[in-house]
């Protein structure tokens, strides 16, 4: 007879990796299915094409080029195909949709070792590549459902700004869609970030399997509502505060893109520093900087600071005399 | 009312209920026992007998070996074959043991005088506790006279009873309190006699409502307190008990003597009792024999160096397919054994048969910075951090980040979901820390 002498403890958590990215892509599942309502077949192409080359091009690197020959797919990629797919405007063409993801793979992911190694969450990195690339087609957005070229909620809201409130209407001194509107999700913008409802459906799920860094998107949250209201205070001009948590990227970014637990710190100090400086940075770009959404940019900075926030944010062993950092 | 509980911890499957509602069974006759000469934390035990003498079951059989250590008695009254060797359950290695034969029925040899805690000095008490060999029978073996007599400099007024019995699937604390809480209220009023405390508070976790109230019964006309604390694990280590009912912290590195406690667990406490009033040495002990794979898991008073088999099969024999391993303890501590015939101890509180199903290696993939190790350590470390360092055998910055402070309680390495082996990374990388300082130093 041959007993196992494995080390302690003999029981382990029924919990692996890939039934977390499972439930991240079920949270994402009511946004998902809510764009392809909106914007037709197309965007249901797009988010598809994305997942499949992310697998493809994932067991491609680790088999062949990593020569990794256990490799058996985690469902991490998928995850970043999926987040990719939802953050693309419905103008862009499949053939750039799988360049950004071979940057987001290749460049984002693998360079720096792959699956818990990378710096920046590759979903954003794929996405900036791409606003950056093809600019045009990345600011090109179109109303649900009779796909007409019209303004985001933010455009309106950065016109406002710059040219001191032309373009503001209505009694809330926002833009020509309604809170609830936004709320909702019967906006133009990036395919699976208008419904702030359904995303919030889907955070809800992840809460309740434990399987995200509430702290990230409470302070991320937090913060973006504390600084517009301020802002709101003094100038309405800058917009509601309601208007820049639902009118755009926010809750995507604030629920699904920082909470990415590769690219986010690890104790609840240093989650709560990166929440703030994820809202803080978004705001600072809303308003003085040169494009109407900053949520990516955001976070990416924020992504790199996390090393740095770790060592900040270590927390206090118990029983210990002084802070351990 | 603020829960009485500590921060951190996991909640692994309990399955008790395969052994909680069997009454406590003897098992006296044994064919052999292997009483390991190490059956104690500290020096080995100084043999008293030679191959070939006849012991009488309670007979002292080995003498104290140094300042900490415990003697030894005869679980049985038999022959004594010869001092050899058997695969020793917390080592996991060969170690040397005195083997006895045993030839019928128990011919007691108790020691004098015996009789109500009341009439014992404080001296007397500890003599007696140091006499019958009793160590700490949580599982850390610690001999308990030596815990009992904490330096000057460290006045104690608290005694901790522990009856939290947070390990999954073992119930053998929960019976003793059941079964033996008058005797165990005793055994806890003669250890606060000896340290002289007014206070004394028992914890016991919320799962175990018989205990329990049996327990606050059993001390109603005494000052003892009864706590009922979160059921969670580890709600049984010392640091974390402590600071569930008394809200106190041990300091980093320290012991609980540094804020005036002592903590005992209550089979200890039985085993005071006995020794004091039936003059009984520790020569058996209570375990639960659990797991999916025992065919009718139960709580069994064993003698100390029955061979695990022979126990197994009092409680009606195994599965021979299902089983994966046995393990001396609970799943989340204890220790798997490569064989069925290895001997108790005096630590061994249970042995868990678990099954392929329960206990399946877990397929392991790179950390993905969850940061659940995070929130389980119940000593607020971060695991995945500590292990960048030993898992490169880099010990000196893993000390910084509180590698020492690490109770083993493998809260880490249950609750990864990438099945990476922290716990086991930090048991090995303290040990060569320790063993390379101790090399430096000279």
């Amino acid at each position: 007879m041959n007993l196992s002498t494995a080390a302690a403890p003999h029981i382990r958590t029924r919990d692996d990796v890939r039934k977390i990215m499972l439930d991240v892509i079920i949270a994402l599942v009511p946004a998902t299915a809510f764009a392809v309502y909106l914007f037709g077949l197309k965007a249901l192409v797009l988010i598809l094409t994305c997942v499949v080359s992310a697998e493809a091009f994932e067991f491609f690197i680790m088999r062949f080029m990593r020569a990794k020959k256990e490799f058996r797919p985690d469902g991490s990629a998928s995850v970043t195909g999926l987040l990719l797919g939802l953050n693309l405007s419905l103008a862009i063409v499949w053939w750039q949709a799988i360049l950004g993801i071979v940057v987001a793979i290749g460049i984002a992911k693998h360079i720096f070792g792959g699956l818990g190694k990378n710096f920046w969450n590759p979903a954003l990195i794929g996405r900036v590549f791409l606003v950056t690339s093809f600019p045009v087609h990345m600011t090109t957005w179109l109303t649900p459902f009779d796909l007409q070229t019209t303004a985001t909620p933010l455009m309106e809201l950065k016109e406002s700004i710059t040219q001191g409130g032309a373009a503001v209407t209505g009694a809330t001194s926002t833009g020509s869609y309604s809170i609830s509107e936004m709320f909702l999700g019967r906006i133009p913008g990036s395919i699976g970030e208008v419904s702030a409802l359904l995303l919030l459906i889907g955070f809800a799920y992840l809460v309740i399997r434990k399987r995200i860094k509430i702290p990230v998107p409470a302070a991320f949250v937090g913060s973006v509502l504390l600084i517009s209201w301020l802002f709101y205070l003094v100038n309405p001009l800058y917009g509601h505060p309601l208007y820049h948590i639902f009118g755009g990227g926010l809750m995507i970014g604030a629920l699904f893109m920082a909470t990415d637990m590769v690219t986010s710190p690890m104790t609840l100090k240093g989650q709560l520093i990166f929440g703030c400086g994820c809202g803080g940075i978004t705001m600072l770009i809303r308003y003085f900087g040169g494009f109407p959404e900053g949520v990516s940019f955001a976070i990416l900075i924020m992504n790199a600071l996390v090393p740095l926030v770790d060592i900040f944010s270590r927390r206090k062993i118990f029983g210990a005399v002084k802070s351990n950092a | 009312m603020r829960s009485l509980t500590f921060r951190g911890g996991v909640h692994p499957p309990e399955r008790k209920e395969l052994a909680k509602d069997s009454k406590i069974e003897h098992f006296d006759d044994p064919s052999r026992v292997f009483v390991f000469l190490s059956n104690h934390a500290g020096l080995p035990a100084k043999p008293l007998v030679k191959p070939g003498d006849r012991v009488k079951t309670g007979q002292k059989i080995a003498e104290t070996g140094g300042t900490v250590s415990a003697s030894l008695h005869a679980p049985v009254t038999g022959e004594v074959l010869e001092i050899g060797k058997a695969y020793h359950p917390v080592s996991l290695k060969p170690d040397q043991a005195i083997v006895i034969e045993r030839k019928g029925e128990d011919d007691w040899v108790l020691m004098e005088p015996a009789g109500s805690f009341r009439d014992f000095s404080a001296e007397e008490l500890i003599k007696r506790v140091k006499e019958a060999g009793i160590v700490g029978l949580g599982g850390a073996m610690f001999p308990t006279h030596v815990k009992l007599s904490p330096p000057e400099d460290r006045p104690i007024d608290t005694l901790v009873i522990n009856g939290a019995e947070c390990e999954p699937y073992l119930t053998i604390d929960d019976r003793m309190m059941q079964e033996h809480g008058r005797d165990i209220a005793k055994g806890i009023q003669a250890l606060m006699r000896v340290l002289g405390v007014k206070k004394a508070v028992i914890g016991i976790e919320k799962n175990k409502p018989e205990s329990i109230a049996a327990m606050r019964n059993a001390v109603k006309d005494t000052s003892v307190e009864v706590s009922a604390v979160k059921t969670k694990y580890p709600q049984g280590a010392e640091k974390q008990l402590i600071y569930s009912v008394l809200k106190q912290t041990v300091p980093s590195g320290g012991l609980p003597m540094d804020v005036g406690v002592v903590v005992q667990n209550v089979s200890t406490a039985f085993a005071v009792y006995e020794a004091v009033e039936l003059g009984k040495p520790l020569i058996e002990r209570g375990l639960t024999v659990t797991g999916e794979c025992v065919k009718a898991p139960k709580n069994i008073i064993a003698r100390i160096g029955t061979m695990a088999s022979e126990i197994i099969d009092r409680a009606g024999g195994f599965d021979e397919d299902q089983l994966d391993r046995l393990v001396f303890g609970g799943p989340m501590m204890g220790l798997a054994v490569p064989k069925l015939d290895v001997p108790i101890v005096k630590g061994s509180s249970g042995l868990t048969l678990l099954s392929k199903s329960s206990a399946s290696a877990k397929e392991e993939f790179a950390c993905i910075r969850c940061g659940t190790c995070v929130v389980a350590c119940p000593m607020f470390l971060e695991p995945y951090l500590i292990y960048l360092y030993t898992s490169r055998r880099r010990y000196e910055p893993a000390v910084e980040l509180g590698l020492l402070d690490c109770i083993d309680c493998g809260a880490c390495s249950y609750s990864c979901p990438a099945g990476i082996e922290l716990v086991k990374s930090f048991v090995l990388a303290k040990k060569v820390y320790r063993s390379l300082k101790k090399g430096a130093k000279g």
